[in-house]
């Protein structure tokens, strides 16, 4: 069933993108990522213009996020503390990213930067996830279990402590504001969510448990990436609401299929899993810049005269 | 003797002049939410109100979308990755032509004419700035062509209008899915020995229509109403699968 999007200008069939949006729920509520750095390529790729795809896919990660921190606040997986500390660091972080954004913008070529962005951090988030996970994987294969040493880093000297109890931490709240900021800035620059980022962050970084930070970062995802769709929706007019509705059919049904598959899993599976994806996307990516193109010619509209 | 002859066509000559009448199978295309493309049939028939020339005429219809300022970018090989390296901006490219002749082109239109009434493709395609290290804009706007020909955007029907008896014609151009709105323009030229003899316009609106043109007016007029919307949409929506899933697991 063919139908046309009044924003995006285009007809596409409806059932493939209940499809897409099903597919990016599913990984959404295994991995607590949005999906922002799989739905846009994927949206780019059925004929969807940029602009659009980028703005659109910020709403759909609002509701399939939405659906999928439901399940986990259910299991108790969600340290809400934690979540709005990061999210004070995001805004800043998203605010200060929009700013940069519109800079290298008027300099040209950001596409460019957006998609070395894309190349060099799912590089070596990916990497690093890919080669830890895989250790833990072979570690419980033998049966030895290696007991986690507490050790005591920057995160416990610096002041500001508090208490997440959620997460079984006591540490100084500096860390996690400074992590959601930077990741507030690669969200805004890149156009995603940011789970990607946060998801390893949280657990390498700020040392949290891996079955509550998939929860966290879908509570702080929801406020990032729905100021996001605003900002672009006032902005740019790029918004489809047509397309984001039919996204987002798909996504909130697979949501709650990939938290059960999720909950299903272990840590170290879905962590392997997640590093592969990452992985897989980057190396898309890379082989874009470097192979010829088929067609090297590119048509940008201006958009609204 | 010859020579009064030649004198007294002269005279007779404007009375002698062909006008085309034109038809449309509709002057209005509406966009609505399940719009997959459209066909427009265009017709009609030279009125003269002398006998015919020697001559035979020849028919040109061409249907112009709306003009988009756009520029044309192009990937090169430079620091070992590619990259839009280059492009140029096309002042006015439309964002759908179709065109479509009862002979091949090169054969029934002059260069001049062609200058003066902007017929071909590539006459529709205004270039002003070049970025980079462009070269030649003919490249660019043959890339631009290209790029929508594929895409159906841009026709060229050589020989695809049918002419009877010197007086009809008709001719079908399907226009496609991804259609932009706007004011569309048919035009009809008549072509005697290159030089167009008479030549009509006719106006096409397309239009989103129902739904369509709710959401697009509200996202342009009230973006913030719109934009909460998308919002509030997204929240219902997941809340409302996750309150589902949960009642389905629980019987």
């Amino acid at each position: 069933m063919q139908i046309y999007l009044p924003i995006a200008e285009v007809s596409v069939n409806a059932f493939l993108l209940l499809g897409l949006g099903g597919l990016v729920g599913v990984l959404s509520g295994m991995f607590g990522v949005g999906g922002g750095f799989l739905i846009t390529p994927l949206l780019f790729f059925v004929g969807i213009p940029p602009a659009v795809a980028v703005a659109t896919s910020t709403n759909q990660i609002v509701a399939s996020s939405f659906s999928a921190l439901l399940a986990h606040l259910k299991r108790k997986n969600v340290d809400i503390r934690m979540g709005w500390v990061l999210l004070l660091g995001g805004m800043a972080g998203s605010a200060a990213g929009i700013v940069v954004f519109n800079y290298l913008k008027s300099l040209g070529q950001v596409d460019l930067l957006v998609q070395l962005c894309y190349v060099v951090f799912l590089g070596v988030i990916g990497g690093l996830m890919f080669i830890e996970a895989l250790r833990a994987l072979r570690r419980s294969k033998s049966g030895t279990v290696v007991r986690k040493r507490r050790e005591r880093t920057l995160m416990h000297k610096l002041p500001l402590k508090m208490r997440f109890r959620t997460s079984g931490l006591y540490i100084s709240v500096i860390p996690p504001v400074v992590v959601g900021f930077f990741v507030g800035v690669l969200a805004a620059i890149m156009g995603v969510g940011g789970g990607f980022i946060m998801v390893p962050a949280m657990i390498y970084l700020l040392g949290m448990p891996t079955k509550v930070v998939v929860g966290t970062s879908l509570f702080q995802i929801i406020f990032v990436s729905g100021f996001t769709t605003l900002l672009h929706a006032t902005t740019n007019y790029t918004v489809d609401i047509v397309l984001a509705v039919l996204l987002l059919v798909g996504g909130v049904v697979g949501a709650q299929f990939g938290t059960t598959i999720g909950m299903k899993m272990k840590a170290e599976q879905l962590r392997f899993l997640l590093a592969a994806l990452v992985l897989a996307v980057c190396g898309k990516l890379a082989l874009d810049l470097l192979i010829e193109p088929s067609e090297r010619y590119s048509i940008a509209v201006y958009q609204g005269q | 003797m010859v020579r009064w002859l030649i004198f007294l066509l002269l005279l007779a000559l404007p009375a002698r002049a062909e006008q085309v009448v034109l038809g449309l199978s509709h002057s209005e295309v509406s966009i609505t939410a399940d719009f997959n493309g459209s066909e427009l049939l265009i017709f009609g028939a030279v009125k003269r109100e002398a006998p015919m020339a020697d001559l035979p005429l020849q028919v040109i219809v061409t249907v112009a979308g709306p003009s988009q300022a756009l520029t044309v970018f192009r990937k090169d090989h430079t620091g070992g990755i590619w990259r839009n390296a280059s492009g140029v901006t096309m002042d006015r490219a439309p964002s759908f032509y179709a065109l479509a002749s009862s002979a091949p082109l090169d054969d029934i239109l002059s260069r001049s004419e062609n200058l003066r009434h902007d017929i071909t493709i590539k006459r529709a395609i205004r270039a002003v700035g070049i970025s980079g290290k462009a070269g030649g804009v003919g490249e660019f706007r043959e890339a631009l062509i290209r790029l929508r020909t594929r895409e159906g955007l841009y026709q060229v029907l050589e020989g695809e209008v049918s002419f009877r008896e010197q007086t009809l014609f008709r001719t079908a151009i399907t226009m496609p899915a991804n259609l932009t709105e706007g004011t569309y323009t048919t035009r009809i030229f008549l072509i005697r020995d290159q030089e167009v003899v008479n030549w009509v316009s006719s106006p096409i609106e397309v239009r989103k229509v129902g739904l369509e043109r709710f959401l697009f007016t509200l996202s342009r007029e009230q973006s913030l109403v719109y934009g909460l919307l998308s919002i509030a949409i997204a929240i219902a929506a997941g809340w409302g699968a996750s309150t589902a899933f949960r009642m389905l697991r629980n019987g």
